[in-house]
């Protein structure tokens, strides 16, 4: 070993202790509900089973892709205008925006629920206001329903989605939608011919980021879904909290883990991960 | 681009953004006024504002003391984190080899692995060290879960920084540590300050592993909240929501302001 090389190799021994802690106190557990699924009550899959014969299980599983698939949607059209308009205007308006987008990213997850519970619930604060306006007789059911985890779900994921677009958006010449627009394309042509493409990078990392991020979700599910609306998380917990029924739970848990590294790995044949999550953080 | 900007496609494309930024803002506007209703159920004051439930608050010491709790937690656990993040960072940084780059992704994945999934295994092993519901158990767990984010804040920073530096105390004779205290470390504070800062937030707000490991003895503020918003009639969370709101508001406005004083000295 070159005197250089082992000069360089001295640094291992600033990573080994948080690796270390980490392979035993957290790959460790996180390996072991991968094998519980599959040891439990008898090793074999059978569990895994259930995942076609189970009609709950069936519903959770349907619900959860239903409701991750809409929110993905709705977050990546809402924040994709947020980002366009962020590298168009003036540097103290994208102040402004920014600040907005980026307040909700700080706040802890309950309280934003919290406080979506109580814009949307029976007695809300939307109710209240229609009813007062004679709009409507019967409070609307906003919540305990995929409306209102839809609403809870994009109003967490939004920033997630802002942040790469928008990194995506800055790294586009801007000279190349004026060179559009001097060969005669009109400015939605320019658009969707120059502007949009060149975005789509960003938009693929912000779509994988938050649709996998949204697969996992338990908090607000939970509290506006109100036992209504139940998502694969939620139903782990359940399986553990109330009814403990580990096999269950770990092979549910590993159908989310195996499914969310699946995609990340597919994607990672097409697309840099490093950079995407880079740009993420 | 001007013209652009003028037309009315851009105009509706404005507006449309302004009120995705309502839609993100609004219901941390509307849980001020809902904190303090005169009501005993969670609803708009109905004939005067009264601060009721803030004293309700300041009274339960269920909530005072989740709040303690809460913050010792996430001050251990982010030293911890912070330490472990950041030396892990500089070494993974300085080897810069393959392998470096795989153990820099198994750091990352805390992130990445949904919390139910290692809350789980999480609590499975805790029960079994015999750690559960216990302050070294939730700390522990805080700690682990919240060194991602260090490595990637403290990352980030190392990238801006000539690794020639390095190579040249070294050859001027300095050991790996004091290259660290005297040309390292100062170089990435920033990074490492940011990194802090996840990591507090990490302990401060995380409830998933917290259901799991924790109980009745170590009550967090988290739990506190969770158990209030099932129990879903006291407006007295709307004050402690209110409350952290209004902090959060204060330190990004802080550092907002901050940032902009230090860019001022700068030039």
């Amino acid at each position: 070993m070159s005197p250089l090389s082992s000069l360089r190799a001295s640094y291992w021994i600033l990573v080994l202790p948080a690796l270390l802690l980490l392979a035993a106190l957290y790959a460790v557990p996180v390996l072991s509900v991968l094998w519980l699924s599959v040891t439990i009550p008898e090793p074999g899959l059978a569990n895994y089973a259930q995942l076609f014969t189970n009609e709950t299980i069936a519903r959770v599983l349907v619900v959860t892709i239903r409701v991750c698939l809409i929110s993905t949607v709705i977050t990546l059209l809402a924040g994709y205008v947020v980002a366009y308009v962020l590298i168009h205007v003036s540097e103290r308006q994208r102040q402004y925006l920014l600040f907005f987008v980026l307040l909700p990213f700080w706040l802890s997850v309950l309280v934003r629920s919290f406080a979506w519970l109580i814009l949307l619930g029976r007695q809300g604060v939307v109710n209240d206001t229609l009813i007062s306006l004679g709009m409507i007789d019967q409070p609307l059911s906003l919540i305990r329903n995929e409306f209102g985890v839809i609403v809870g779900m994009v109003h967490y994921m939004l920033p997630y989605a802002v942040l790469p677009l928008f990194a995506g958006m800055r790294g586009i010449d801007g000279r190349l939608v004026f060179a559009a627009r001097g060969l005669g394309f009109g400015p939605v042509g320019a658009f969707w011919r120059v502007f949009f493409p060149l975005s789509l990078p960003g938009v693929v990392s912000a779509a994988v980021l938050v649709f996998v991020m949204s697969l996992g979700f338990y908090v607000t599910p939970a509290i506006l879904g109100g036992g209504k609306t139940v998502m694969i998380a939620e139903y782990i917990a359940f399986n553990i909290l109330e009814n403990i029924r580990w096999e269950l739970a770990t092979m549910l848990a590993s159908v989310l883990l195996i499914t969310i590294f699946a995609i990340l790995f597919a994607v990672s044949r097409f697309f840099d991960l490093r950079r995407m999550f880079g740009a993420a953080a | 681009m001007s013209d652009l900007r003028n037309s009315r496609w851009f105009g509706a494309t404005l507006a449309l953004a302004w009120l995705v930024a309502v839609y993100l803002v609004l219901p941390m506007v509307i849980v001020l006024p809902v904190s303090v209703t005169d009501q005993r159920f969670l609803s708009l004051p109905h004939h005067a504002i009264s601060f009721k439930h803030y004293t309700a608050l300041v009274d339960n010491p269920v909530w005072l003391s989740s709040i303690w709790r809460s913050l010792l937690v996430a001050g251990i656990s982010t030293v911890f984190t912070v330490t472990l993040g950041t030396l892990a960072a500089i070494g993974c940084w300085r080897i810069a080899s393959r392998s470096s780059e795989i153990v820099r992704a198994v750091l990352l994945l805390p992130m990445i692995v949904p919390s139910i999934v290692h809350a789980l295994g999480i609590y499975r092993m805790w029960i079994n060290l015999d750690i559960i519901d216990s302050f070294f158990g939730v700390i522990l767990a805080h700690t682990i879960t919240g060194i991602p984010f260090v490595v990637i804040a403290v990352s980030a920073a190392l990238s801006n920084f000539d690794v020639k530096l390095e190579r040249a105390s070294r050859n001027l004779g300095a050991t790996m540590w004091q290259t660290m205290r005297w040309v390292i470390l100062p170089n990435i504070v920033p990074g490492i300050g940011a990194g802090a800062v996840f990591a507090f937030v990490h302990s401060w707000d995380e409830i998933v592993v917290l259901l799991f490991i924790a109980g009745r003895k170590i009550y967090l503020l988290p739990r506190a909240i969770w158990d209030g918003v099932h129990e879903n009639i006291d407006p007295t969370i709307a004050s402690i929501a209110t409350i952290l709101i209004i902090v959060t508001l204060l330190v990004m406005l802080g550092e907002r302001w901050w940032r902009s004083r230090s860019v001022a000295v700068e030039t």
